[in-house]
């Protein structure tokens, strides 16, 4: 088999051993060849980036199902396997990872100054870790990379942090690790149930698909899910960790935090409880959608006092999330469409953002937006960003924000009037914090002496911010590409939703097992 | 009683089954003999002495293979299980072994009874996993915990060794009294000391009605207990951990705790089905108490061997869990578990043995600050021990602790698996904690300078990580061989 046959085969694996390779690589690097380190890092991502190009190409838009699909078995005799797949519901996802990592480690040239053979060895890490979690569909290899994301991020946040990095570190791991080991026992139910009813020991997740659960023991092992991905997202009042997680992170640790990792938990959401739970997604819905709506606007509002830059992107965060959850709870394919789209706009947006904070940060030492005022005068070129990036957060037409949040808001409309209406109010809270603090940052009398002699963005700055804003303009502009390669994953996903729903509720299958009767209280 | 004939056969049979057993004692008489003709210089050759028996001791044993082989009369036997914890007990002496040589020549123990007592108290512990007579069990595990009590109080000009060997020694000596009443009590009901055949009786003679019986089973566990440190009997464990020489400590925490387990997995796996839902229920609480008090203790510990002490209370509350499940799945997973906890804990306890420059307040946490930038292949070795030690994927604890978890929800424990699984997220807080120290908090102007390693000890900890990195990715062979072991013990 040649090389390239092989990768033809073999590329989401390929995709998820390469960064790991990388990693190792490292290792054998002098610890102060620090230019060295970089550059084999950036190269690194940029080929990962280049080598998923091949996914978007191969992928056939008509089709439903998992695509470039490997399956290797893994512990057999418990029906354990390696099988990675993509689809329109992860597609979109795995290629704002891939993207955005290359941008984010060019960010890190003058920021990250200590220890950066560790510092790239864990992103690389990182990266094998996010894209692991969004194409696997095998439940035991899903958590394994699920659970793998938190080792490199805590480390991250802990040595390259803020202030109060160790208690936003400790925070971050201890939270959602909790939300993750309950998962762990309800996969292991889930899987005892489905041999029970089959006979079959796996984790394959589309055997799973398959099942009718009884409706008692959805409800619980949506529950367990629900919590590891509501802290992951997070959802409100589940979001306690995020504002310190992101404030003390390094730049890099904030951008892949909000553009990967939360939506690690809105994927989830959509992969793995409402696909397998359908009854218990169906009945959660009212308090999810509230509690989304009342992220939404309490992100916005909390946003709108903020004093530090970063810590109102943070906030901004929550309330952007709970747009991507009410649009995953209606349900129908404008929600969910204009959900996934949102993933990737926010990834976009907000990674933008944490750069541009970054980026000021670098100059000035501080991010409190009392001691900024009139930089568009002396960083042009910094304030044409920012301004870009601020529109496509609030979400005005022409931008990315726009399409995702409209289609989120027709499709909640289509189910349920007023959450859609309650929500609508968050885009214009979210035009009020974001234009005052443009506003006053960038406008008015320059009153502090220190930001006239500030430099504007430098070419290898610009470099990174460029390809960020043209996404903002294409997906703002002609979403169609993204969107088309969507449908059919989607559609057959509500299709099937509706289907699984109406089939649970018929009755309790065949095979009453000893877990159903333990969630009925007659054990 | 008629008079046994002599059959040489049997002997020869109840002899080859005892194989590693022998060349263990062998061993260590020639170290004491050796001891005695070497100069003051050549002790350390007592080491590798000790090194090549043990050594010689895994080749018996793999020579001997999985087939069953009785001993004695039924006094013993060398079957599945007993070759697993045989393997993990040998594997444990000889990283230990490895280690001390280092720690031998820092601390000053570099003497022949040192050895000696290590190797006797393995041999004691292969007795007592092989042995399907409860007498057996007995002498093997008076024959194990007597070298241990004096190798705990082996320093024996510090108040820490000395308290915390009298400490173990008092109440282990309460506990082996409460295990031998409890297998006179057992005898007295069923008139036999052999494990299957009180097993085979439980039904014919409704054994669990019969109160003399049941508190025998009850008296048997408490000694058990004592010796695995399940709560309310850990008290004497934070001590003896924290005074023993670390390198005995790394021993104790692995071996004991792999044969005492093995001779518990052999009497609750054929006599517990039987004895109905009363005795599991009990097991439920220990592993509940022994998993939270252990955690919860152990977030409170600024002293390194005291954190890994309440950590090695809380994993043998996981352990436990396996034995709940009570199935092949259970005691598949706990012989897995057993292998790995050796092998992630004596690799955290060899770190630490390298970072504590005194033996006495070396291993304050405060010690570890700025290591880990500084001495990078320690801080990452130590870091991926605790990372496993806590569960984290894609480390071999993970792995165990998914598949105990998994064989409780199998038997329908799920409230049991979610107390453990919360459990884990407990200790990440003090499994992170060192880690917090070497890389997180600003260095000291002195970091003290790690002890180097020697070739030897260099060999144990990449072993040790090898095997937690290996078995976190591929566990599938070792999985099979442990639920075949436990196929074995069943038939």
């Amino acid at each position: 088999m040649t090389g390239v046959a092989m990768l033809d085969q073999h590329l989401l694996s390929v995709l998820i051993a390469l960064p790991m390779i990388g990693a190792a690589a490292l290792l054998f690097f002098p610890r102060d060849a620090h230019g060295p380190i970089r550059n084999v890092t950036l190269l690194v991502t940029i080929a990962e980036f280049l080598l998923s190009l091949p996914v978007v190409l191969r992928f056939d838009a008509a089709t439903a199902g998992m695509q470039l699909v490997e399956r290797v078995p893994w512990i057999p005799q418990y029906g354990i396997s390696y099988i990675v797949g993509v689809d329109g519901i992860s597609l979109w996802i795995l290629m704002l990872t891939t993207f955005i990592m290359p941008i984010t480690i060019l960010s890190t040239w003058s920021a990250v100054g200590k220890h950066v053979k560790e510092f790239m060895v864990f992103m690389l890490v990182l990266e094998t870790a996010m894209v692991g979690v969004f194409v696997a569909t095998d439940l035991f290899l899903f958590y394994i990379f699920w659970e793998l994301v938190l080792i490199p991020m805590y480390f991250l946040i802990g040595v390259w942090g803020g202030e109060r990095r160790l208690y936003a570190a400790i925070k971050f791991f201890l939270y959602t690790f909790v939300g993750s080991v309950l998962m762990l026992v309800a996969i292991i139910v889930l899987y005892f149930h489905h041999y029970a009813v089959t006979g079959i020991y796996t984790t394959d997740l589309m055997k799973l698909y398959e099942l009718t659960i009884p409706v008692k023991l959805q409800l619980w092992l949506f529950a367990a899910f629900f919590l590891a991905f509501a802290f992951k997202v997070p959802m409100f009042p589940f979001h306690t960790w995020l504002p310190d997680a992101h404030v003390e992170a390094p730049t890099a640790g904030s951008v892949i935090l909000a553009a990967v990792l939360l939506k690690m938990g809105t994927y989830g959401f959509l992969r793995f409880a409402m696909a397998l739970f359908p009854v218990a997604a169906a009945d959660w819905t009212p308090l999810i959608a509230t509690l989304a709506v009342i992220g939404i606007i309490y992100g916005a509002l909390v946003a709108m006092v903020q004093k530090d830059v970063k810590k109102l992107v943070a906030y901004s965060s929550v309330s952007h999330l709970g747009f991507v959850m009410l649009g995953l709870f209606a349900f129908n394919l404008q929600g969910i469409e204009g959900a996934i789209l949102q993933m990737v706009n926010h990834g976009i947006s907000t990674g933008a953002l944490f750069l541009i904070v970054g980026i000021i940060y670098e100059r000035r030492h501080t991010r409190l937006i009392s001691e900024f005022g009139g930089l568009s005068r002396v960083v042009p070129v910094f304030s044409l960003c920012f301004m870009i990036v601020t529109l496509s957060s609030i979400g005005v037409p022409g931008t990315n924000g726009f399409v995702g949040e409209f289609l989120i808001l027709l499709g909640a409309f289509k189910v349920q009037k007023w959450y859609a209406v309650v929500a609508a109010t968050g885009v214009i809270f979210a035009a009020v914090y974001m234009l005052r603090m443009f506003q006053r940052v960038m406008f008015g009398k320059i009153t502090n002496e220190e930001n006239l002699r500030l430099a504007d963005m430098n070419g290898r700055e610009v470099a990174y911010m460029i390809p960020l804003l043209l996404f903002i303009l294409w997906i703002g502009v002609y979403p169609q590409p993204f969107l088309r390669r969507m449908d059919a994953s989607v559609n057959a996903f509500v299709t099937r939703f509706e289907a699984k729903k109406q089939a649970a509720l018929a009755g309790s299958p065949a095979g009453e097992t000893l877990l159903v009767r333990y969630f009925d209280g007659k054990k | 009683m008629t008079p046994i004939p002599f059959d040489q056969a049997a002997l020869v049979q109840g002899l080859y089954s005892i194989l590693p057993e022998l060349i263990l004692i062998a061993t260590a008489i020639a170290v004491l003999l050796a001891d005695l003709v070497l100069p003051e210089i050549g002790k350390k050759r007592l080491c590798h002495l000790g090194i090549s028996g043990t050594a010689t001791a895994i080749l018996a044993a793999l020579s001997l293979g999985p087939g069953r082989i009785d001993g004695f009369s039924g006094m013993i036997v060398h079957d599945g299980m007993g070759l697993f914890v045989t393997l993990t007990i040998l594997a444990v002496t000889f990283l230990t072994l490895l280690m001390a040589t280092g720690y031998s020549e820092w601390e000053g123990t570099q003497k022949g009874e040192f050895y000696a007592l290590l190797l006797f108290s393995a041999a004691g512990m292969l007795f007592m996993a092989k042995g399907t007579d409860l007498m057996t069990v007995f002498l093997g595990l008076e024959t194990m915990s007597i070298p241990i009590y004096c190798l705990v109080g082996f320093h024996r000009n510090r108040m820490t060794s000395l308290e915390g060997a009298i400490k173990y020694f008092l109440l282990g000596a309460f506990a082996s009294g409460f295990l031998l009443y409890g297998i006179a009590l057992m005898y007295s009901a069923t008139g036999t000391t052999k494990i299957p055949a009180i097993a085979g009786m439980i039904g014919d003679l409704r054994l669990f009605a019969n109160p003399v019986f049941v508190v025998g089973v009850g008296l048997l566990l408490v000694g058990f207990a004592f010796k695995v440190s399940l709560v309310p009997f850990h008290m004497w464990t934070p001590d003896a951990y924290q005074g023993a020489p670390t390198v005995v400590t790394a021993f104790m925490a692995a071996g004991v705790k792999a044969a005492a387990f093995a001779a518990l997995l052999r009497v609750t796996l054929l006599t517990f089905p039987a004895l109905g839902p009363v005795m599991t229920n009990i097991l439920w609480v220990l592993a509940f108490l022994t998993m939270t008090v252990g955690n919860l203790s152990a977030l409170l510990q600024d002293n390194l061997k005291r954190m890994l002490a309440y950590s090695s209370i809380a994993h043998a509350g996981y352990i436990l869990v396996g034995m709940v499940a009570g199935d092949v799945a259970g005691g598949q997973a706990a012989l897995f578990y057993l292998l790995v906890y050796a092998f992630m804990n004596l690799g955290a306890f060899g770190v630490i043995m390298l970072l504590a420059h005194r033996e006495d307040d070396g291993y304050d946490i405060g010690n570890l600050a700025g290591i880990g930038f500084r001495y990078p292949v320690l801080g990452g070795l130590l870091t991926l021990f605790l990372v496993s030690l806590a569960g984290i994927p894609p480390t071999a604890g993970f792995v165990g602790k998914f598949y105990l978890f998994s064989a409780a929800v199998k038997n329908g424990y799920i409230g049991l698996a979610v107390l453990g699984v919360l459990n884990s997220a407990v200790s990440i807080y003090y499994y992170l904690r060192p880690v917090v120290y070497m890389y997180m908090l600003p260095a000291p102007e002195e970091i003290p300078v790690p002890r180097p390693p020697r070739t030897a000890f260099s060999l144990a900890l990449c072993a040790s990580a090898a095997v937690v990195m290996v078995l976190g990715v591929v566990p599938r062979s070792v999985l099979e061989f442990a639920e075949r072991s436990v196929l074995s013990l069943l038939m």
